[in-house]
């Protein structure tokens, strides 16, 4: 296996060219924070983005960044943070549940995962305008612009994010970014149940609090430094509105136990924890899942997991993300998580397991047919050699 | 006006009473339209520029009978059509002359609401004024608001990826869905997301918002609600020059505010709406900003201060800032107005849809003045300038002779400015028929081959609203075997319509 550092978007398509040739498939590298996850590379050499790096343009006033693919997005929040701007979505930081940290920007856009403001500011994918990128034929196209209402042509800049480096080589990304709230505190219940947790949450979600981050940590961990379980709602904005909203909430809340609050460090460093999955981290040897579910039905999915395994986990999204880990097993527990989750729709992601597991078990959740079929002419229409990341998603593809 | 469009297939005009016998079969009652007279009415959508009446206009009203017709279509290699409200001011719902024209306004049902999710599951034929009627009553909306809300689909919506006064601070129809049902071409029926966030695989639903109705037809979607904020209020900001008003914008934002609305008007337009409306807009600006600032009433308060001394250091030379309700819908009556309001000042008007970084503003509504002197007709600018997304009206006479080609071509030269100062063709109207030919100003022939590759993942017989969107029609096994030298495709010169 030969690791290749192309300099340029030609060496890029020379390459790519000349994999596809000889029936062979690359494994697409950023900074290489997220290899792990996906099946385990079946390609025959790595492209490795490390040179096509650097941010190109920051314009502050028009919330506008653009950067080439391996810019390590360490590089890009710190630029953001000094004229008070961020990336709204929260991207996770992997130092502490795959020993690497936050990655490049593409690679960032490749997986769209995305922190505990999701429910608030959106995803990943809802923050990419434009890319460049070279196509499984070795040809260099562009889609998206520089500007946020943009509908010309398909949006193809959202079919890249989630598509994990299978479809084409991004080499340079033009993202939205957004003012940093000047300042946040959170507003915590102790000792609440999983089901009253999201009744609460809930609740707070559907007033006019304008809630950021919505958690439940069951159980008591060194993170949030409690016996019981943590119900955690976040409010960001400037200091009179942020005050009002709490003790708005406060109100609306105070049938549901005693109320705490967080002040604005210790919410800082405790949201950085649930956007990191720090809750799961000392569980070293687990296997860790990532499931998405209607925000409702969390409480249920739990349930039926826990009749039939024991499992670590907590909740972000008001419920509707899980973060779930199980003792090592050869099948990682897939049938047990993925038969709970089907009545209620959604989504398991498998995040951490060791790779003769990810081969062996659907790391993604399993399509029906008809929109397997579909997905994978999605990928021969840019990838007809299937030379980008071969199998990392889908086997076969 | 004439447009080309693919040439009508005259094995499949000559099959006309098979085929509207069969459709009869699949989609009983009324749900097949076949007389001149009633097909009337689906002739055109919003872009009424263009005409053309349909072979025939089905009405389903179930997702098989909408899986029965285009199966049937993909058999027979019949064009099809899909058709929301008709409201698409890009000519997305032209029909062909040898196509099914498939319109969905009998999908007409809300589905589901679901508070405690804060989601609501509809027909694609429901408006998307509609949705929010639907939850309002419990405090909740749904944001995206076009101008047309009250007649537009929210199929339609999702097709064309709508946006409206709203999408600075709220996005866009895209960043507000969660689900969708769909029906391919081959008939095969593929649902996407759901309740839950970001459903993995290939973002197909993210595609699918803006396709214009070239990969699917939609039969169900589900949108987030949000919750209404606290208040709002509205400020009214004239100034003396463009130059002043776009300095005020960039500062706003650089500021870290992000207004729920922040819309701009240009001279003539102000004149044209306050003639109209008497909002009481400040008739001696050059420009005007709508800024309106929501959330909890301390929030609002303390922003407007910011905003209203940004405003004074931009040289602002009248603010009023709303002190009610009434006050601040009657700010907002005026730019909601101002196509109407173009309509009393002029027999007709081209309404233009580009994006440009906000920083261009005054360059671009420079060189727009210039184009306006250069093919003399005068033009009207309403601009959401929190995004960019410009609003050219140009004013002209459909009567007098040569007149509306003067000002298509006007509006071209608009969004090839658009276009050169760092934006882009259309920012929320789509490209249709209208801006078709345009697309080469943006893309090389490997972005657009690219593109109509993916096309053919969904729609391999190039059935699904043909003609749209794309310059040149290629075959998909052409498109396949197609390979690029130094960025250009081995035969660019094919010939466009």
């Amino acid at each position: 296996m030969a690791t290749l550092k192309p300099r340029s978007t030609a060496d890029i398509e020379a390459t790519i060219q000349d994999t596809a040739a000889r029936n062979e498939s690359l494994e697409v590298v950023g900074m290489g924070s997220k290899r792990a996850i996906g099946r385990p590379s079946e390609a025959t050499d790595v492209l490795d983005l490390a040179y096509i790096a650097g941010v190109e343009s920051y314009e502050p006033e028009e919330l506008v960044l653009s950067a080439r693919a391996a810019t390590p997005v360490a590089e890009i929040s710190e630029a953001l943070a000094a004229r008070g701007q961020m990336l709204a979505f929260e991207p996770p930081d992997f130092s502490q549940l795959l020993g690497t940290g936050r990655g490049s920007i593409a690679g960032v856009f490749a997986s769209n995962l995305s922190g505990p403001r999701r429910i608030k500011a959106g995803a990943a994918r809802d923050f990419i305008l434009g890319f460049s990128g070279v196509n499984g034929r070795g040809e260099s196209f562009r889609a998206g612009g520089r500007v946020v209402k943009n509908v010309t042509g398909y949006d193809l800049s959202k079919l890249m994010c989630g598509s994990w480096g299978t479809l084409a080589v991004m080499t340079q990304v033009t993202l939205k970014v957004l003012p940093a709230p000047e300042t946040e505190v959170s507003v915590g219940i102790a000792g609440l149940s999983h089901e009253l947790a999201v009744r609460a949450m809930s609740e707070a979600l559907k007033s006019s609090a304008e809630v950021s981050g919505a958690t439940y940590v069951p159980r008591p961990s060194a993170e949030t430094g409690a016996p019981v379980s943590q119900t955690v709602l976040r409010l960001e904005g400037i200091a009179a509105s942020v005050k009002a909203r709490a003790e708005m909430l406060r109100g609306l809340l105070s049938t549901h136990g005693e109320i705490s609050q967080l002040d604005e460090q210790r919410s800082k460093h405790f949201w950085s924890g649930i956007r990191d999955a720090a809750p799961l981290a000392d569980l070293r040897e687990d296997y860790v899942w990532r499931l998405s579910v209607p925000p409702t039905r969390s409480f249920q999915v739990m349930a039926d997991i826990a009749k039939a395994i024991d499992v670590n986990y907590y909740c972000d999204w008001g419920g509707g993300l899980i973060w779930l880990a199980v003792a090592p097993h050869p099948e990682a527990r897939a049938d047990v998580i993925r038969s709970a989750l089907a009545p209620s729709g959604g989504h398991a992601t498998l995040i951490r397991a060791p790779a003769n597991v990810r081969r062996s078990v659907a790391v993604f959740e399993p399509q029906p047919q008809a929109l397997a079929e579909l997905t994978r002419r999605v990928k021969l229409s840019f990838d007809p050699a299937r030379v980008l990341s071969r199998s990392r998603m889908y086997e076969g593809m | 006006m004439t447009l080309r469009m693919p040439e009508p297939r005259r094995e499949i005009l000559a099959q006309r009473a098979d085929i509207v016998r069969a459709l009869k079969s699949m989609v009983p009652g009324e749900g097949v339209i076949d007389t001149a007279d009633q097909m009337r009415a689906y002739e055109t959508d919003g872009l009424t520029a263009y005409r053309q009446m349909p072979m025939v206009v089905v009405l389903p009203e179930t997702v098989e009978q909408v899986a029965a017709v285009l199966s049937y279509c993909s058999e027979r290699q019949i064009k099809v059509v899909p058709r929301g409200s008709g409201t698409s001011l890009s000519g997305g719902a032209l029909p062909l002359a040898d196509g099914v024209l498939l319109a969905m306004g009998k999908f007409n049902r809300i589905l589901d609401i679901d508070f405690d999710n804060r989601t609501v599951t509809a027909q694609p034929g429901v408006t998307n004024l509609a949705i929010t009627r639907a939850v309002e009553g419990k405090g909740f909306y749904y944001a995206p608001d076009p101008s047309s809300q009250i007649a537009c689909s929210i199929g339609g919506n999702v097709a064309e990826n709508a946006g409206g006064v709203h999408c600075l601070k709220y996005g866009l129809t895209t960043n507000n869905l969660l689900g969708l049902e769909m029906v391919l071409i081959s008939g095969e029926i593929v649902r996407l997301g759901g309740k839950h966030l970001d459903s993995e695989g290939y973002d197909l639903m993210g595609l699918m918002t803006g396709s214009e109705g070239l990969l699917g037809v939609i039969t169900e979607v589900t949108v987030r609600i949000l919750t209404k904020p606290d208040g709002a209020r509205a400020m009214l900001i004239g100034f003396q020059s463009n130059e002043a008003a776009g300095q005020c914008v960039a500062d706003v934002i650089s500021a870290g505010i992000i207004p729920g609305g922040m819309e701009m008007m240009d001279r003539p337009a102000i004149q044209a709406v306050e003639e109209f409306v008497g909002a009481g807009y400040p008739l001696d600006a050059q420009a005007l900003l709508i800024v309106e600032l929501d959330g909890p009433a301390v929030e609002v308060d303390q922003l407007i201060e910011r905003v209203h001394a940004i405003a004074k250091k931009n040289e602002a030379n009248s603010i009023r800032v709303s002190t009610n309700e009434n006050e601040r819908l009657l700010f907002w009556a005026g730019r909601k107005a101002a196509f109407p309001a173009a309509g009393r000042i002029s027999p007709d008007y081209l309404c233009m849809d580009g994006t440009i970084p906000r920083r261009e503003l005054p360059q671009v509504l420079n060189g727009l003045e210039q184009l306006s002197l250069q093919y003399g007709l005068r033009v009207a600018n309403v601009f959401h300038a929190g995004d960019g997304n410009l609003h050219p009206l140009i004013l002209y006479d459909a009567n007098k002779a040569e007149e509306l080609d003067r000002a298509e071509r006007f509006g071209a030269d608009i969004l090839r400015l658009c276009v050169k100062h760092g934006g882009v063709l259309t920012g929320e109207h789509g490209v249709g028929v209208e801006k078709r030919d345009l697309m080469p100003e943006m893309f090389s022939p490997i972005d657009l081959v690219q593109q109509q590759r993916v096309k053919c993942a969904f729609d391999v017989g190039g059935l699904l609203n043909p003609g749209k969107v794309f310059p040149t029609l290629h075959r998909c096994a052409e498109l396949g075997r197609m390979h690029v030298h130094r960025g250009e495709v081995a035969f660019p010169k094919i010939p466009r319509f």
